[in-house]
This record gives structure tokens, sequence and C-alpha cells, in this order.
């Protein structure tokens, strides 16, 4: 257990000091009603969520980056599989992934707005679209990257080829789509708040927008911590996920 | 025999013997691994064949097992009883059976009561136990092994030596292995096949080891004797490897 004991104390120093050269730079630096303290934006924080308008805002947001990722994850791994697999597939392919890739789902915003809305369909698309290419790009590259003897040792042990692909080649890769689905997860956080500030009835990015319409700097920076925490909480719950599973996934029995 | 454009190995020929235990020799680049993987199945012959108890090899297959040099072809995602059993699973065995062989097997490498470990949890010796195991539980006629213990430290793989013989003689399965190392050679073989330097190689010749189980240790006269023989064959062609690569 000194291990994680060290984990946990060297989490605690690292946030610590981390709330408090924030508390520090705002009361005794600027002094600013611009950059409130990490205690008024905590007491803020505890206000909006007491009136349910935090919780409001954080799930719809939470809810698309959802949605969108879970739908992006779906469609970009078996693209992925099948790109890293077959030639053929990937020669096809490429130009959508090589092309797309380079145009930010931020691009996009204004466009998914017109085409999709200003409601759900337009933000679920932009997060797919986010996630959609890394998943595909890291899941491709786990599936070539595969040993060439655990393909050939399946084959002599007598799995057929749909058996190495399923049995061998896919979980093989396995910790690669999870860390393409790591950097989409994160990718997914920037989008969101994007397309929020852009064009939104709801959501923590309409809630910074509204915030600055009426100056209240406290409100903003409750949308910018929970953004931070809920962004940590993902992506601490993908690291373990990679952890647990990278050498012991197994997909049947 | 070749591959894109490079010969490794041109007007090869050889017959092992059911049952026999056939090393073949050779210096690195000399088209031994080529051999191995053309029997194997992984690559075919460009012209030429290769047959089997009578049957003509055209793709890998469970009547050839194949242990490779490296931990790299084992699943890090299954457990050693999960290797080990992965390819009776591929064949549709029933579970109880596969389970069984698979406990057999792990015995008969020394690793009961590892089964439930994953290969990253053990030494490279134990991973190229495993690899044996693996190919053992699918009782193929035929092992095919490149090098397996060329990556593990000189008393491993001196204790992995001792295992073989002594797993080949409970098994009695033909053996061809892979080696450049003459004295693992002639501590293992029944035959030593040495082949000339790369690349478009052949075999030079063979040599037959009629040695007991005491004299197959590196002081003995006897082995000495054959070492001397085989490396009179072999040295030239260390010579004309060593001028290639530089």
């Amino acid at each position: 257990m000194p291990g994680s004991l060290a984990r946990l104390i060297g989490y605690v120093i690292g946030f610590g000091s981390l709330f408090a050269l924030w508390h520090l730079a705002s009361v005794y630096l600027l002094n600013s009603v611009l950059f409130p303290a990490p205690g008024l934006v905590v007491a803020k924080a505890i206000e909006l969520a007491r009136e349910g308008t935090l919780w409001d805002n954080a799930s719809v947001s939470l809810q698309r980056i959802g949605l969108g990722f879970c739908f992006g994850s779906l469609i970009g791994i078996p693209l992925g599989l099948a790109i890293g697999s077959f030639g053929i597939v990937r020669r096809i392919l490429e130009p959508y992934t090589e092309f797309l890739r380079f145009i930010p789902a931020t691009a996009l915003i204004t466009v998914a707005v017109i085409w999709f809305g200003i409601g759900e369909g337009s933000k679920v698309f932009l997060i797919i679209y986010t996630t959609v290419f890394i998943v595909i790009i890291n899941t491709a590259a786990g599936v070539s990257a595969v040993a060439p003897n655990k393909i050939r040792a399946a084959r002599s042990l007598g799995a057929s080829r749909l058996q190495v692909f399923w049995y061998v080649a896919f979980p093989a890769t396995v910790p690669y789509i999870l860390t393409g689905m790591r950097l989409a997860m994160g990718n997914s956080f920037v989008t969101i708040i994007a397309a929020e500030l852009v064009a939104a009835n709801a959501g923590l990015g309409k809630m910074i927008w509204d915030a600055r319409l009426y100056m209240l700097v406290d409100q903003i920076f409750v949308a910018l911590l929970v953004l931070g925490l809920l962004g940590f909480t993902a992506d601490r719950l993908f690291r373990w996920g990679i952890y647990a599973f990278a050498g012991r996934f197994s997909p049947v029995t | 025999m070749q591959g894109s454009d490079y010969t490794a190995v041109r007007e090869f020929e050889l017959n092992i013997e059911a049952g026999e235990f056939f090393c073949l020799l050779g210096t690195s680049g000399c088209g031994k691994t080529t051999v191995l993987n053309m029997i194997a199945g992984f690559e075919p012959p460009t012209s030429g064949r290769i047959e089997i108890a009578g049957r003509v090899i055209e793709g890998p297959g469970a009547d050839r097992g194949v242990v490779f040099q490296g931990d790299d072809s084992l699943y890090p995602w299954l457990t050693a009883l999960g290797n080990v059993e992965f390819g009776l699973r591929m064949r549709g065995l029933p579970r109880s059976e596969r389970l069984e062989r698979a406990h057999r097997y792990l015995e008969l490498v020394g690793l009961q009561g590892q089964g439930h470990k994953h290969p990253p949890e053990l030494s490279g010796g134990m991973k190229q136990r495993i690899q044996i195991a693996r190919v053992l539980a699918n009782e193929p006629q035929m092992l095919l092994m490149d090098e397996p213990f060329a990556a593990l430290d000189a008393h491993t793989r001196a204790a992995m030596q001792r295992e073989l013989i002594k797993i080949w003689r409970a098994t009695g399965k033909t053996v061809l292995f892979i080696t450049h190392d003459i004295d693992e050679a002639i501590i293992l073989a029944t035959r030593i096949g040495v082949m000339h330097a790369g690349p478009a190689s052949k075999l030079k010749g063979i040599i037959d080891v009629e040695l007991s189980d005491a004299e197959r240790d590196r002081t003995d006269d006897r082995f000495v004797a054959v070492y001397r023989q085989v490396h009179a064959m072999i040295r030239d062609e260390v010579a004309i490897a060593m001028r290639r690569s530089q």
C-alpha cells in the first residue's frame, strides 16, 4: 500500500498547491472581482447547486458528451479494425480519415447548427465527429501493431482467419482502442464547450456565456471548476480501464 | 525457394524421420528460419515442395506446432492456462477435455500451479515453457522450434535443454530445432544439419550425433569430438557470414 499512499499524498499536495496558488494570486496579487478566490467560487458553486442550475447545465453537457462519445466509439472501433485489417479498406477510407481529421470539430459548429438545429442534434453530431477519427486512427494503428508471431502462432494452433481476428487481433488491440477513446474524451470536452458557447439552450458552455452577459465572473469560474473536475474524473476512469484491461482483457469465457 | 527478390534458400533438400530430433545449424542470415517458416506454412516456397507424412504443405496447420524465439507470440490477455488451451478452444474441443489436457501439459513442462498467472508475470524461461506446453497440448505430429532458448540466460537455457530432451522422450514427437549454437545442437540432436552461409543457402552436410545422455556434456571427450566435426564444417561459413555483415 505505500505506493498508493504516496500517490494519494502526491495528489493532495498537487491539488492543495493549485488551490493555494489560485487563492494567493486572487487575494494578494490581483485583488479584483474579475478573478474570484477559490473560496468564493466554491460558495457560488454550492449556491448554484442548491438552485439546481449547476446540475442542470452540467448534466446536459455530460449527456451530450456521453451520447456522442459512445456513438463515435461504436462507429470508430469497427472502422478502425477494418482499416487495420484489410489493405483495400484502408486505401478506400484513408482519404476520409486523413482529410477530415484536420478539420477540427469546432470549425464545423456553424455548419452543424445549420444542419441539425440549436438543440441536441448539432452537439451530438459534433462530439461524434470529434471522437470518431481519433478512435479510428488509434484502433487501426493497434491492429497493425499486433505482433505477427501472435497471428502465426494462432494459425498453427488451428485457428481460422475469422478466429484470428476475433480472438487475437481484437483483444490485442483493446489497449490501443482505450487510448484512442481517452484522447477522444479530452477532445469531447473542448468541443462541447465551444459548441455551447456559440449556440445552445443549456449546458456548461451556455452557463459561461450567460454569466458573461451579467459579468458574473464567479459563475464563469464555477463552470470552469466543474469542467476541470468532470474532465479529470472521466480521464481517471479511462486510465483505470486501460490499466485494468491492457494485460488482462479476455473477450470470451 | 525465395522471398520477394531475395533468395534465402536454394536447392535445399532434407528428409526428417518421424520421431527424430533434428537440429538445423547455421550462421545468422543463412536462411534457417526461412526453412522453418516454409515448413510451418507461413511462407510458400517459390519452387519445390514440402511434404509431411506424404501430404503437401499449403499453409499453417495444427499438425505442426511452432515455438518462437521471443515471447511476443503469447497472448498476454489470457492466463498461462488460457494460452495452453488456446488451440484446443479454437478447434472446438469440449471445455472439460481442454482443461484436462492443458493441466497435463502445464505439468509436463513444470508449470503446475502457475496456470492462473498471466505471461507478463512470468520469467523468460517460464514463458518459453508456456509456448512449449501450448504446442504440445495441441498434440501436433511435429514440433518446429525457432531458436526457442536464444533469449534466455545460460543457466535457464541449460535447464530448458534438459527439460526439452525429457519432453521429447516422453512424447516421441518429431522435432525440427533451429539454432546457431553448436553446443546446443550437440546436446539436443539426433542429427545436425549444417547450412551454408546465405544468401541462396543450402544444406552443407548432416552429422549423426550418437552420444549417450552422459556424453552430452561439454567436457566429455566424445562431445568434443563431435564439436570438432561440426565446427570444421561450419567454420568457413561463419567466416563468410562475418565478411558479408561488415
